[in-house]
């Protein structure tokens, strides 16, 4: 039973620190000033937030989701309903991202985030449309 | 009857499908789908509105799971006003960009639809989680809506928008995880009924889930400082799109008004009235920065966004008061400033048409700046129009309030200071204007004026019907502060035995 327990006491240390370390280089890559660690950074927050919903439902080793006649006891399964909506939403906004600033980079020949304007960014602002279509 | 909650989440969601499947190839069949589908959403909201109108909340069980355990839609007076706001504005703005913005780029009508459902399902659901999804909903329509029809800057706006978006969208993943683990549920009725029974130890972590996710409501509600994405976006977006997103900042007011007063409201425990002292802080702040923005802009785009900003300052100072009487005057505001901001853009895509500012002159000058005249009436809060219902109303919630100093002195300087700033830009604007000579005139466009005078009317109608619309407003802050009502409807009678107040 103990080794169970350190088993679980290490699996939560593990647990806690991937999700601070996959935090903290989400964050320190979205504060930097190019398109594409911009959306590496994304992509990390979303990672750690994945694994953070997946431990609320708290850790337990060896029990399984789903109703069983032999089952001693179950993990929670809605955490991971909720992690897998969360992968597929944030797969879905990661690619939209990631084709932004290739326009962006595309369009201005740079991948500063401020997406450099072009000369004739005023005229189109001015109109309040897309003139430079 | 509770099968109808459907109805304004289901109607988008398939028009926009079939928009996009089968309809690629014809404008015109779209407009009229588009157009029609609309209009059902309208009828829909408004046999919903009727509905509502008894005072009792009512639930439909998705699939037939019950509450907790599946996810439901919850109808009350506050989303069913909601809803029929939606309906009213989404009316308008579809039959303004006919032939206006709608061809600038493609599937406008179908990214109008998706938007549609997410803002109409955000109203409705009772799931935590589910507003989560129906958030992301809205937001993936609305970077297509944001972007249809391109430009560098719109590119550059776009970006930041999405990422910031995303960014809100991770930490309301945090936030529902920390709530889930604590309460084990993210049932709206069911966290109402938890959150009191939460044991000690585990205050602090729920704490910090309520403020997690009173974040992302403040990004959605442009609070500052998360506001500076704001202006950029609806600025830079097609007219349509921004009176469209001019919604969104109400869904943002509309989870904090339903999230802290249902879950973390009065009878919360100790997690009680969590938020307040932070809504009515930013509230205050945001008004002011919104007033600045005012002061400083320096295009019709701009000035409106700020003004918007304003706006939702000056509603959040209602919601802020924690009253029955401070949210009824708050969702009264919230309605009004809705329609004027829309009409705003609506009426700047107008102006804008011949180009900004000393640009050739529109015919029907007068018409134009009568217009421009109300809609600045009506957002500064000056007699006749509904602002200044509205805002009479705020400072008589916040009459009897501990806060009474605050509120009254931020709300009646910054409206000050917003007459000078739409009276400054309509001088800029107007009175500089090269007299017409008949040369470069393009018409006006029929639809898009009447549109705008249209939502004019309802303004006028919102201050003539002042009377009916607050009994109907005072009845919903008493239905969302009498919080067992909504509980009831959601969970099954034995799950609510323990309930006072019955």
């Amino acid at each position: 039973m103990s080794t169970v327990m350190s088993t679980v006491m290490s699996m939560e240390f593990l647990l806690a620190s991937g999700i601070g370390a996959l935090t903290a280089a989400g964050l320190y890559l979205i504060m930097l000033r190019r398109t594409f660690p911009v959306v590496i950074g994304l992509s990390f927050l979303s990672y750690a937030v994945n694994v953070f919903l997946f431990s609320m439902g708290r850790l337990t080793i060896d029990l399984p989701p789903i109703v069983s006649e032999a089952a001693k006891g179950y993990t929670d399964p809605l955490p991971q309903a909720l992690v897998l909506t969360a992968i597929v939403i944030t797969f879905g906004m990661t690619a939209l991202i990631v084709v932004l600033s290739l326009r962006g980079f595309l369009e201005t020949g740079s991948d500063d985030v401020t997406l450099q304007a072009q000369p004739d960014d005023d005229a189109s602002r001015a109109s309040g449309d897309g003139a430079a279509r | 009857m509770n099968q109808w909650l459907i109805v304004p989440v289901a109607i988008p969601a398939m028009i926009a499908a079939v928009l996009v499947l089968a309809m690629r190839t014809s404008m015109t069949t779209q407009r009229a789908i588009s157009v029609a589908a609309t209009a059902a959403q309208l009828a829909a909201a408004i046999g919903l509105f009727v509905l509502a109108s008894d005072g009792e909340s009512r639930a439909y069980f998705l699939g037939h799971w019950p509450a907790p355990f599946g996810i439901v839609l919850v109808l009350d007076r506050l989303s069913a006003t909601m809803l029929l706001l939606t309906s009213v504005v989404a009316s308008g703005v579809v039959l303004a960009a006919i032939r206006e913005w709608d061809t600038r780029g493609r599937h406008f009508h179908a990214l109008f639809q998706f938007q549609l459902l997410g803002i109409n399902g955000a109203f409705l659901t009772g799931d935590v989680f589910n507003l989560f999804v129906f958030f992301e909903v809205l937001l993936i329509a609305s970077y297509g809506l944001m972007l249809h029809g391109g430009g560098p800057r719109r590119l550059k706006a776009g970006f930041h928008y999405v990422a910031i978006n995303l960014i809100g969208s991770t930490v309301f993943l945090f936030a529902v995880g920390t709530i889930y683990a604590v309460t084990g549920t993210l049932n709206m009725a069911d966290l109402a009924v938890k959150v009191p029974q939460v044991a000690a130890g585990n205050e602090a972590l729920l704490s910090a889930g309520a403020l997690l996710l009173f974040t992302v409501f403040a990004i959605k509600s442009a609070m500052v400082p998360l506001h500076w994405w704001l202006a950029p976006t609806y600025g830079s977006t097609s007219p349509a799109a921004a009176a469209l997103f001019a919604l969104m900042t109400k869904v943002g007011a509309y989870s904090i008004i339903r999230v802290y007063t249902l879950i973390f409201g009065a009878d919360a425990g100790a997690l009680a009235g969590i938020a307040q002292p932070w809504i009515l802080t930013l509230a205050v702040v945001t008004l002011i920065m919104g007033t600045i923005g005012v002061l400083a802009a320096r295009s019709l785009p701009d000035l409106i966004c700020y003004s918007l900003i304003a706006s939702m300052g000056t509603l959040l100072i209602a919601v802020g008061l924690a009253s029955a009487e401070g949210l009824a005057a708050a969702l009264y505001y919230a309605v009004q400033s809705t329609v004027t901001s829309s009409a705003l853009f609506l009426l700047a895509g107008l102006i804008a048409r011949g180009g900004e500012g000393r640009a050739p002159p529109l015919p029907h000058g007068t018409l134009v700046i009568g217009l421009y005249f109300l809609l600045a009436i009506a957002s500064v809060g000056m007699p006749p129009l509904a602002g200044f219902l509205g805002k009479l109303l705020i400072l008589d919630a916040a009459r009897t309030s501990a806060h009474i100093a605050v509120a009254w002195s931020a709300i009646l300087i910054t409206s000050l200071l917003l007459i000078l700033g739409f009276a400054r830009f309509g001088i800029q604007t107007f009175w500089n204007r090269p007299r017409s000579d008949g040369a470069a005139v393009q018409p006006l466009p029929f639809a898009l004026t009447a549109v705008i005078a249209g939502m004019v009317a309802a303004l006028a109608a919102l201050s003539v019907f002042a009377g009916p619309m607050m009994d109907n407003m005072t009845a919903m802050a008493e239905q969302l502060i009498a919080t067992q009502g909504y509980i009831r409807a959601v969970l099954p009678p034995a799950a609510t035995a323990g309930l006072v107040g019955g």
